[in-house]
């Protein structure tokens, strides 16, 4: 065992792309589920915006393009899951589970012709001057643009929800979606919005995947973010500050266990790879004031 | 009398039903495939599905193929061998380690339908088993790395723990080791057999530690991509050419060629001549292909290592020749002695040289 060879600021470094994919995914779903719908659709939605941005920035050449193509597919998908929920009022987690069979096997058609074909490739930006700060520099100011747009987003999820009218809108048809429903506040249209942002946040999440982490296409490509990212949630009761956390610690768990392996210490993978959700368990025990959103799994009707 | 009609239907579609569909169903031979990955990922599973389509060539119209991909090892492989054999597929091929017990267990239920189980080691009167020596090809693989790396640290990505990879581990390491005395090999177990994201990361962490060679047991090219994204990394195809990864970082490949062997045992059962077997071939058989070795490695090496493989594949060289010590130092083979085939089908320790523990 020799774990000197660990290079703490280059695995923290890749700490923060590890952790991006599901840093978008979570505070996507986070939004939605403050607006009190259950999405469960979260990998179905990623791998489907994996898919959409792959074939879109191998057309265009474009990963950018890409990335924005992955939102619309991402948000298009979560579109029907709304339809279904918002206005036919199908059971949530079903229809959520559903969403992610179903996109599982929609990637898998859209993307045949596109496999074991190269992305264009997506540089990194060295931030200058901050980037040459000595330890900091190589950690945080050195990454590939999408990393910043992941923290800009949990940023601006954080002052919608806190700190602006529309965001206060959002939590009180998630809080109790009657109450807001009687002071005139459109519960669907807040609701849909929501999940639309859930959608193209997931999928630009999978499109990190398969754009920047890996980057190629391959069937299944996303292997269990979405739930992560799901568990990440509740790990942050639904906060967006303790929601970057969680994400770093959970994608910071899958880059430590191959760190410990390749410095020669064996940890069985099996409880790493468990970890997130005990983790996530253990907040729900200890912090009991992580309340869920009261209307969250609810189905509404203006006429109940 | 809407009973009756009823029942009279029904009566006839059963006679339609014993007659007709076996008259149609033997017509063709069927021959079933249970694949771990899905059939593009351009390593382990595509080969496999390359070997079915040579079946489908070769026969034409007198097979017909059929294929599960994404198989979970575990029960759910269960529950589609069996599917397969109740649709009345005549030969199954289970395409991974994982599967054995499991075939052996469909293989009990339905002893008149063939089964080909790939890199186990288990038989019955319709269970065979074949497998190809990666470990040839991982011996030229190991050559090359230890000429190339700068390092003298080799990344290696693992899948799981069992003696087909520990096999090609130590393989590569003792042909690293021979051209290269201070070369140095870091392990990395990703648990998986095609995970395109944890491949990558895998790949990146070895980087990170200083690996400058990085060779996989892992089906993906998600590997080859990083390396690539690295720069001044080499790797090697797995299972298949990867050549879109061609001259660097990829610079030279094991390729897996099923096809003469699925079709030599489907015409076995064509011709009911087929008997239970195990069938273990390397490079003289051409089961194991050497992918082109590119211009990125130097000429002499080139040249080497292309002796080597023919060295190998005319029988003259065994990757394992000793004298070999296990990793605790004992001895295994004397000098000039060579490994027998029962020592590495169940290789379960690391050569003296590997650093590490094998995960149990």
């Amino acid at each position: 065992m020799d774990l000197s060879s660990i290079n703490p600021i280059l695995l923290l470094a890749s700490l923060m792309v590890a952790a991006t994919p599901i840093l978008l995914a979570a505070i996507g779903e986070l939004v939605v589920e403050r607006a009190g719908v259950l999405n469960l659709g979260v990998e179905g939605m990623m791998i489907t915006g994996a898919v959409c941005g792959f074939i879109i920035a191998v057309a265009t050449g474009s990963p950018w393009l890409g990335f924005v193509g992955a939102a619309i597919g991402g948000a298009m998908l979560s579109l029907l899951f709304g339809v279904l929920t918002q206005f036919l009022l199908s059971n949530q987690v079903a229809t959520g589970l559903a969403l992610t069979l179903f996109g599982l096997g929609l990637s898998a058609l859209m993307g045949q012709n596109y496999l074991g074909i190269r992305a264009p490739a997506f540089p990194d930006i060295h931030v200058p001057l901050l980037g040459d700060i000595p330890v900091i520099g190589p950690i945080v100011f050195q990454h590939d643009p999408m990393v910043y747009v992941g923290l800009f987003i949990v940023a601006a999820v954080w002052w919608f929800l806190n700190r602006t009218r529309a965001g206060l809108v959002l939590r009180a048809v998630g809080e109790n979606h009657d109450a807001a429903h009687a002071l005139g506040y459109h519960v669907r249209q807040t609701r849909l919005l929501a999940i639309m942002f859930g959608g193209a946040c997931a999928g630009l999440g999978g499109a990190y995947l398969s754009l920047v982490r890996v980057p190629q296409w391959t069937e299944g490509m996303t292997a269990g973010a979405g739930w992560i990212a799901l568990a990440i949630v509740v790990f942050a009761s639904w906060r967006p500050g303790r929601l970057l956390l969680g994400a770093y610690i959970f994608g910071g768990v899958t880059v430590l266990q191959l760190n410990l392996q390749a410095a020669g210490l064996a940890v069985p993978v099996e409880y790493l790879s468990m970890s997130p959700y005990l983790a996530t368990i253990a907040v729900l025990v200890i912090m009991s004031a992580g309340r869920a959103p009261g209307s969250l799994g609810r189905i509404f009707h203006a006429a109940r | 009398m809407k009973r009756r009609t009823l029942l009279a239907t029904g009566v006839a579609a059963a006679a339609l039903v014993a007659t007709g569909l076996p008259a149609l169903a033997q017509d063709k031979t069927k021959v079933g495939f249970v694949f771990v990955g899905p059939v593009g990922d351009g390593g382990w599973t595509y080969e496999h599905n390359q070997g079915r389509l040579a079946i489908e060539e070769e026969f034409g119209d007198a097979v017909e193929t059929v294929f599960v991909e994404s198989v979970p090892e575990g029960p759910d492989a269960v529950r589609v061998m069996q599917q397969m054999a109740l649709d009345g597929a005549d030969l199954i091929f289970t395409t991974s380690f994982g599967y054995m017990d499991q075939t052996m267990e469909v293989a009990a239920k339905f002893p008149d339908v063939k089964f080909e189980h790939a890199t186990g080691f288990k038989t019955a009167d319709n269970v065979s088993t074949y497998s190809a020596r990666f470990y040839e090809g991982r011996a030229v693989q190991g050559h090359i790395a230890g000429n190339l790396t700068k390092s003298n640290v080799i990344g290696y990505i693992g899948s799981f723990p069992i003696p087909e990879v520990v096999r090609g581990i130590n393989a590569s390491f003792l042909a690293a080791k021979a051209v290269n005395p201070d070369v140095q090999f870091k392990i990395v177990w990703a648990y998986t057999w095609f995970d395109p994201a944890k491949e990558a990361e895998a790949a990146n962490v070895l980087i990170e530690q200083g690996a400058d060679v990085i060779l996989q047991h892992t089906d993906s090219t998600a590997p080859q991509a990083a390396a690539q994204a690295a720069g001044n990394v080499y790797t090697f195809g797995q299972a298949s050419d990867m050549a879109e990864y061609a001259p660097m970082p990829r610079v030279s490949s094991i390729i897996d060629n099923w096809g003469p062997y699925y079709v030599e045992r489907t015409k076995a059962v064509m011709d009911g001549t087929w008997e239970t077997q195990q069938v273990w071939e390397g490079i003289g058989d051409g089961m194991v292909g050497i992918g082109d070795i590119t211009d990125a490695v130097p000429a002499e090496v080139k040249a080497s290592a292309e002796a080597l493989r023919d060295a190998i594949a005319a029988g003259e060289t065994h990757p394992f020749t000793g004298p070999v010590n296990k990793q605790d130092g004992s001895v295994w083979l004397a000098d000039g002695e060579t490994a027998d085939d029962g020592t590495l089908l169940g290789m379960n320790f690391y050569v003296e040289g590997i650093e590490g523990d094998i995960p149990q």
